[in-house]
């Protein structure tokens, strides 16, 4: 029984944790400030890795999607078939998969290790919240920074099928784009991946302070919460793209 | 200063009195019926053995743990009834040194020590500057603000978590064994600093430590906590000299005596005692 109610009140204390990070936002210049920090540390900081990832996976699918599409003689329709598959799927899960890995386990070991150091014991002795001042900021850096990754995800991923649609398998370059332009929709495709981005983002930013911030203050323990962080994360980005979809189809 | 006769000390009003207080950690009581009171501008030691419960008095002072029975009444109020949100805004009445300083890693020794400062004040900036470089010259070290955490040692990490703590001028220092793991130079220097500023200020500090040598030369009396009681109490002098079997154990580090070496009782996890 304890098998099952534990994940359960575990998930409970996440909620309250998130419930008690959002009250503590107060829009002012230093919390501001704060979250640009994080933002440029988690986000920007992800940048080569998002960027080199989304080219190759452009690349690939391009790839694939050739093979397949000139058994039907429909070659021409690839920029369709990658643009639908990246803006809906593949941008918001890939991108939010990467993040985790990168981002998520950074947080996570990142806070843990505050906890291990007695940081974060300072910080409640001096009267500091320390879940506004330091589990916030990178939580709402989080949520800020993995739509606009997924978005330039999204647009090193069409670079890359146009590199090697056009410059390699010598496809027409007017053809791939108008078939992109006329079949690719703002609020269905675009839209709606950033709508999963935004949660995915949420999602992975919760986990990686929660467990950063509840570790035992040791080095397993540290390394069994950015564990947990990935594997959690991964797990909740695939269920929660199924229910957005869901949804949004 | 640790001159001060006991007689003096019964004539200041307590800041800090506990009643009657009982702590529990799963099955095993780690403070049972501790009754003591801290009087206004004093120095006072808690000394024991390891496991004692000396950082867990310190942290029932400050209200991170709650006790399961008795009261903790700081300036006159009830810590141990407080509210999570009632608590947070009482701490600014303390400042806390903990044992390895728990600087903020991310931080340089300058935004470490204004933190307090900008948390709780709308000081301009010039003026943080002011108060932070005077608080790090005050340690003597001045001229180290831009260095990283990772970048000092031992000592001038405990010298800048020091003026982190007193920053805001609180009214009571907590000390969590703050010379532990420091060479001779760093301790004299620790401890003159302690009383320099305790007196200057008029604080009142509460200082876990081992280290019977420098508590004698530092505080104005001394709580030694074992087996989850008081085994003594008094002036430093009064308790180098005492002939109580437990307080001599200690003051002495003596191995034999009745404060137990053994956690359990030998033979107890081989069920020997059953």
């Amino acid at each position: 029984m304890e098998k099952f109610t534990g994940p359960v009140a575990q998930a409970g204390q996440c909620l309250l944790f998130l419930f008690r990070m959002l009250a503590g936002i107060r829009f002012s210049g230093v919390q501001v400030l704060t979250v640009l920090q994080q933002t440029y540390l988690i986000g920007a900081r992800s940048l080569v890795i998002i960027m080199i990832c989304g080219f190759f996976v452009g690349m690939v699918l391009s790839l694939q999607s050739i093979n397949a599409l000139e058994q039907f003689g429909a070659s021409d329709q690839v920029s369709l078939l990658v643009g639908k598959s990246l803006f809906r799927e593949l941008g918001p899960v890939l991108t939010a998969l990467l993040f985790a890995g990168r981002a998520g386990t950074s947080i996570t070991a990142e806070i843990g290790l505050m906890r291990a150091t007695n940081q974060i014991e300072a910080m409640e002795l001096m009267a500091i919240d320390p879940i506004q001042r330091i589990a916030l900021p990178r939580f709402l850096a989080g949520v800020i920074s993995v739509p606009l990754l997924t978005a330039l995800f999204n647009a090193l991923a069409i670079l890359g099928s146009i590199v090697f649609s056009i410059g390699v398998m010598d496809l027409d370059s007017g053809i791939f784009w108008s078939k992109l332009q006329t079949g690719i929709y703002f609020e269905k495709d675009f839209l709606g991946g950033i709508y999963k981005s935004i949660v995915f983002g949420g999602t992975i930013s919760l986990i990686a302070v929660y467990f950063g911030y509840s570790a035992k203050p040791t080095g397993s323990g540290v390394g069994t919460a950015t564990t947990n962080t990935v594997v959690l994360s991964s797990v909740l980005v695939l269920i929660f793209d199924f229910i957005m979809t869901s949804f949004l189809t | 200063m640790n001159d001060l006769p006991t007689s003096r000390l019964d004539s200041i009003p307590p800041v800090i009195r506990i009643r009657d207080l009982v702590f529990r950690r799963g099955r095993k009581t780690i403070l049972d019926g501790i009754n003591m009171e801290i009087p206004r501008g004093s120095i006072v030691a808690f000394m024991g053995p390891s496991g004692a419960g000396k950082t867990t008095i310190l942290r029932l002072i400050s209200g991170q743990l709650r006790p399961d029975e008795g009261t903790v009444e700081v300036n006159g109020q009830l810590i141990s009834s407080m509210s999570d949100r009632e608590l947070h805004h009482f701490r600014r009445n303390f400042g806390v040194l903990l044992q390895d300083g728990a600087l903020f890693t991310d931080l340089t020794v300058f935004e470490n020590i204004a933190t307090p400062v900008r948390e709780h004040t709308d000081l301009p900036e010039p003026l943080i500057r002011r108060l932070v470089m005077s608080k790090l010259s005050a340690v003597g070290l001045g001229g180290i603000e831009e260095r990283m955490p990772h970048e000092l040692s031992g000592g001038m990490a405990r010298r800048v978590a020091f003026a982190r703590a007193v920053v805001l001028d609180p009214d009571i220092m907590l000390y969590d064994e703050p010379m532990t793991g420091l060479d001779p130079i760093a301790v004299s220097t620790i401890r003159t600093l302690m009383r320099e500023t305790n007196d200057a200020l008029g604080l009142t500090s509460l200082v876990v430590t081992h280290n019977v040598f420098q508590m004698s030369k530092l505080v104005d009396y001394c709580y030694i906590i074992a087996s989850a009681k008081i085994a003594g109490e008094g002036p430093p002098q009064a308790l180098g000299s005492s002939t109580d079997p437990g307080v001599d154990q200690f003051m002495n580090g003596k191995v034999e005596g009745p404060i137990p070496f053994h956690y359990q009782s030998p033979g107890a996890p081989w069920g020997l005692l059953d």
